[in-house]
C-alpha cells in the first residue's frame, strides 16, 4: 500500500489505543466536584448516578488487554506497511505482493529463504513433509499392482478418496448423474492400474456433440434411443429400433463402434453394458443424442502431488477388483 | 441538586412507541418462527417441501432479517423513542416525520417478507434487500436520526442521559455502515451489483456486518438497558464514570473488528491482526456495560425473588457479559482456526442474539407496555415468570447444543491421521451434529413458546380496563 495509507492507519491505530488508554487513566481519578459514591446530582426521569470508582480488576483488565495488543502490533504485521519484528506472513504471495512479483511464487520463496522470514505456510507444508513424506515415498515407490494389496495403504488411498474424490463420485464411489460410477467395473477410458493413475493425473475431458455432429434430424432421436436401449438389452420396440439402427450407421458407429462396445481411446461409452451416466431413461438417452455432453474430470497432478494420486490409483482399482 | 419535575405521561408522544412496541412482539413471533422451522429443515430437509420459497436457502436470510431488523429494530425504535423522550422531558420532534418512520420501517419488513423467499437478494449476508428497499431504509433511517436528534436539541434537561449517547451513536453509526456497504450498481429493478469487489467487498460487508452486531445489537440495547434496568430496579446507576470510559472506548474499539470475521481467507495480513488486536481490546469496554448494569441492582438484589421482569433483565446482562467474553476469544486466530465455520460460530450469535438481545427487548417491554397504557404492571405476573423460564431454558439449550456441536466440529475437521490424511470426511462430522441439532431445534421451540404467551399476556394487558392493573407493591419501580 502507498505510504499515505500505511501512514493513515499507522496514526488511526496509535490514536484509538492511547486514547482508551488516556480515558482509562483520566477516569480512575475522581475529577469531577462530587464526591466518590455519592450521586452526581442530576436526574433523569427519576434516574440518578452515582460517582462511584472504575473497578480495580475491571481497569487490570483493560490495561492487559491494551499491553497485549500493543506488544503483537510490535511483534507482528498490523500497523500499515509495518511488518513487524518477526517478519512474519501467511503466505508466499503476501512476499510476492510486496515486492511486486506476485505470478512468480518460486522467485517469493527463494527471497523469503534469503530474507530469513518467516511465513507459515512454508513451515506447515515443512512440518507436514518431514512428519508424513516418508510414508507417501515408500507407497510411491512400490508398484501400484502391489500396492493393491496392501491393507494399509488402501486404507490411507480410501481416506484420501473421501476427502477429494467424494464431492463428485460419492462417499460409496457410485458416482451420480454426470459422474462416472467407480464400482461397477465399466471404463470410459480403460480400467488397468495404469490408465485410472492417467486419468487422476492428467484429467479427462469426454464431449459428445449434440446428434455426434452428424447429419442426423431431430426426428431420428427416439429411434435412436430405441436402438441404444436394444444394444443394451433392454426391452424394446423392435420396429422402431430398426429404424434407429438405420440412423446410427449414418456415423455414430465412428466413436461407439459397430456393435456399439465404444472405444476407451476416445473415452466413447460402451452402449452395451447397461451404466447409464447420464441417465437410463429413453427421456435421457434422446437428451444426449439431441443435446450431446460434456464431462470433465480435472488434472489432480498439482493438487495431491504423484505420491498421493499413486495411492489413490491403486484404491480406485481395488474398488471394481476385490 | 438539580431535580427535574416530572411530566405526566400525558406530555408525552406516545402513538408511536405503542405502535413500534406491539409490532417488535409481533415481528418476534414471525422471525423466531422461521428461525424454528429452517433449524428443522436442518433435521429434516423434507420440510422444504421441494417448494423453492420454503427453502433454507431463501428462508435463513428473512429469518436474520425479520429478527434483526424487524424484531430488534422495532425495539430500538419503541424504546429509544419512549427513553428520549422521558430523559429529555419533552415531546418528540417532528411527530408527523416520527409517524413516517413506523409506516415506512414496516414497508420495508413487509418487502422484505415478499423479496426474500422469492431469492431476489443482493447476497451479502444481513444486507440482503436489494437496491430499492435500501434506499427507503436510508431515507427512513434519516428521518430517524432527524426525529432522536431533534428532541435531544429540544431537551428540557441541561445533560443527557446515557442511554441517549449510545442510541445517537447506534443511528450515526448504523446509516454510515447502511449506505456505504450497499452502494451498488443497478442493472434491473430487482438485481444490483456490489460497487466493489474482492478481498475489499468482503472487508466492506464485514465491516458492516460485524458493526451491525455492535452498533445496533450492543450499542442500541445497551441504551434500552440504562433506562429500564435503574427504572426497574428503583436504583441510581452504579458508575457514571465507568460510563464514560466504557462508552467512548466501545464506539471507538467496536469499528475496527469486522476483519476477525475473515481470519485465514486473503485479507491482507496486517488486516486480520489489526482485526483481532482491536477485538481484543474491546473485551473490557463491552463488560463495563454489565458491569454498571448489575451493579446498579446493589442493594436490590432482593427484588430478582419476586420480580420476573427484573430477571429478564438481569439475566439478559449476563448472557451479554458471556458472549462479549466469547467474542473476542473468538477472535483470537488461533481459536478461531478451530471455530471458524462450525456451529460455535451460530451459538456465539445466539447467545448474544436470544439472550442478550431479545431477553433484554423483552424485559423491556414488560416495563414498557403497561407504561404506555396506563396500568401499573402485565395482565398476569405469573405468565412472566413463565416466559423468564421458557425463554433462559430455551437459550441455554440452544447454546450448549451448538457449543458441544461447533466445537466437536472443529476437532474432527482438523483431526489427522498417522499418515496425515484427514480422518473424517466432512459428511461424518455432519452426521455427528445431528443430535445437537434437534436440542437446537427445541431450544427454538422453548423460545417461541414464550414469546406466544408474551403476545396473550399483552394482548390483555392492552385490552384491560384503565386502572385494573395495578402495581405490585414489592415489583413497583421507583
Amino acid at each position: 500500500m502507498s505510504s499515505f495509507w500505511s501512514i493513515w492507519i499507522t496514526v488511526l491505530t496509535i490514536l484509538v489505543i492511547v486514547g482508551c488508554f488516556v480515558l482509562l487513566r483520566i477516569c480512575s481519578k475522581n475529577t469531577t466536584d462530587v464526591e466518590e459514591g455519592e450521586s452526581m446530582g442530576h436526574t433523569f426521569d427519576g434516574i440518578e448516578e452515582l460517582n462511584n470508582p472504575l473497578p480495580k480488576w475491571w481497569s487490570y483488565m483493560f490495561y492487559i488487554t491494551i499491553v497485549f495488543g500493543v506488544v503483537y502490533l510490535i511483534l507482528y504485521p498490523g500497523l500499515g506497511n509495518f511488518k513487524g519484528v518477526f517478519e512474519w506472513t501467511s503466505a508466499n504471495q503476501v512476499i510476492g505482493y510486496e515486492k511486486g512479483i506476485k505470478e512468480d511464487s518460486k522467485a517469493a520463496v527463494e527471497l523469503a529463504n534469503k530474507e530469513g522470514r518467516w511465513v507459515q505456510y512454508d513451515q506447515e507444508v515443512k512440518a507436514a513433509d518431514d512428519q508424513y513424506g516418508h510414508i507417501f515415498k515408500a507407497y510411491a515407490e512400490t508398484p501400484l499392482a502391489e500396492l493393491v494389496k496392501n491393507e494399509d495403504a488402501m486404507k490411507v488411498g480410501g481416506r484420501l478418496f473421501l476427502q477429494n474424490c467424494a464431492q463428485c463420485h460419492g462417499s460409496d464411489a457410485r458416482g451420480s448423474v454426470g459422474f462416472p460410477d467407480l464400482t461397477d467395473n465399466a471404463w470410459l477410458y480403460g480400467g488397468e492400474l495404469e490408465t485410472i493413475k492417467t486419468s487422476i493425473m492428467n484429467g479427462r475431458r469426454g464431449m459428445m456433440p449434440p446428434k455426434g455432429g452428424l447429419p442426423i434430424e431431430d426426428s431420428e432421436a427416439k429411434g435412436l434411443a430405441e436402438y441404444v436401449f436394444k444394444l443394451s438389452g433392454r426391452e424394446h420396440d423392435a420396429a422402431l429400433a430398426a429404424q434407429g439402427q438405420g440412423s446410427y450407421m449414418k456415423g455414430c458407429f465412428a466413436c461407439h463402434g459397430m456393435d456399439g462396445t465404444g472405444n476407451k481411446l476416445l473415452g466413447a461409452p460402451n452402449l452395451t453394458d447397461n451404466a447409464w451416466l447420464y441417465g437410463a431413461s429413453r427421456g435421457s438417452i434422446e437428451q444426449t443424442i439431441l443435446q450431446g455432453r460434456t464431462g470433465v474430470m480435472p488434472a489432480w497432478k498439482e493438487v495431491l502431488g504423484e505420491e498421493k494420486v499413486h495411492v489413490i490409483s491403486a484404491y480406485v482399482y481395488s474398488l471394481s477388483n476385490k | 441538586m438539580m431535580n427535574h419535575s416530572q411530566p405526566t405521561g400525558a406530555d408525552y408522544n406516545y402513538t408511536v412507541v405503542r405502535q413500534f412496541a406491539l409490532t417488535t412482539v409481533l415481528w418476534g413471533i414471525i422471525g423466531m418462527t422461521v428461525g424454528v422451522l429452517i433449524a428443522a429443515q436442518l433435521i429434516w430437509p423434507a420440510l422444504n417441501f421441494e417448494t423453492p420459497w420454503l427453502t433454507f436457502s431463501r428462508l435463513r436470510p428473512l429469518h436474520t432479517n425479520a429478527v434483526i431488523f424487524a424484531f430488534g429494530t422495532s425495539a430500538l425504535f419503541a424504546t429509544s423513542y419512549y427513553i428520549v423522550q422521558r430523559t429529555c422531558q419533552t415531546r418528540l420532534f417532528a411527530p408527523k416525520l416520527a409517524a413516517f418512520t413506523f409506516w415506512g420501517w414496516q414497508a420495508i419488513i413487509l418487502s422484505a417478507v415478499i423479496t426474500l423467499p422469492l431469492g431476489l437478494t443482493s447476497s451479502k449476508e444481513y444486507a440482503e434487500l436489494e437496491w430499492p428497499i435500501d434506499i427507503l431504509i436510508t431515507i427512513v433511517w434519516v428521518a430517524y436520526a432527524v426525529v432522536f436528534f431533534g428532541t435531544i436539541v429540544k431537551r428540557k434537561t441541561s445533560h443527557i442521559y446515557v442511554a441517549n449517547w449510545f442510541f445517537g451513536a447506534f443511528i450515526i453509526t448504523v446509516a454510515v455502515l447502511h449506505i456505504v456497504n450497499s452502494m451498488a450498481v443497478p442493472v434491473s429493478m430487482w438485481k444490483s451489483y456490489s460497487l466493489y469487489s474482492g478481498a475489499v467487498d468482503a472487508m466492506v460487508q464485514w465491516w458492516y456486518g460485524h458493526n451491525a452486531v455492535g452498533f445496533l445489537l450492543t450499542a442500541g440495547f445497551l441504551g434500552m438497558m440504562y433506562y429500564f434496568v435503574p427504572k426497574q430496579a428503583g436504583r441510581p446507576v452504579y458508575s457514571y464514570r465507568l460510563s464514560i470510559v466504557h462508552f467512548w472506548a466501545l464506539i471507538a474499539l467496536y469499528i475496527w473488528a469486522g476483519p476477525h470475521h475473515l481470519h485465514y481467507t486473503a485479507l491482507p495480513d496486517w488486516t486480520q491482526s489489526l482485526g483481532m488486536v482491536m477485538s481484543l481490546i474491546l473485551f473490557a469496554p463491552s463488560w463495563g456495560g454489565m458491569i454498571n448494569g448489575i451493579m446498579t441492582l446493589s442493594g436490590a438484589w432482593h427484588k430478582l425473588r419476586t420480580d420476573p421482569v427484573l430477571r429478564f433483565l438481569v439475566v439478559s446482562l449476563s448472557f451479554y457479559g458471556m458472549s462479549t467474553f466469547e467474542g473476542p476469544m473468538m477472535a483470537i486466530k488461533t481459536v478461531n482456526a478451530l471455530s471458524h465455520y462450525t456451529d460455535w460460530t451460530v451459538g456465539h450469535v445466539h447467545s448474544g442474539a436470544l439472550g442478550w438481545v431479545a431477553m433484554v427487548s423483552i424485559g423491556s417491554l414488560y416495563h414498557l407496555i403497561p407504561a404506555l397504557y396506563g396500568h401499573g404492571r402485565m395482565y398476569s405476573n405469573n405468565l412472566v415468570n413463565v416466559h423468564f423460564w421458557l425463554a433462559t431454558i430455551g437459550t441455554v439449550l440452544y447454546i450448549v447444543s451448538m457449543w458441544i456441536s461447533g466445537v466437536m466440529q472443529g476437532l474432527m475437521w482438523r483431526a489427522v491421521n498417522s499418515d496425515g490424511t484427514l480422518t473424517y470426511s466432512f459428511v461424518e462430522s455432519l452426521e455427528a451434529s445431528y443430535p445437537f441439532y434437534f436440542v437446537r431445534f427445541v431450544g427454538g421451540l422453548f423460545f417461541v413458546a414464550g414469546m406466544l404467551l408474551m403476545a396473550y399476556n399483552v394482548y390483555k394487558t392492552v385490552k384491560a380496563p384503565k386502572d385494573s392493573l395495578t402495581a405490585v407493591a414489592d415489583a413497583t419501580p421507583a
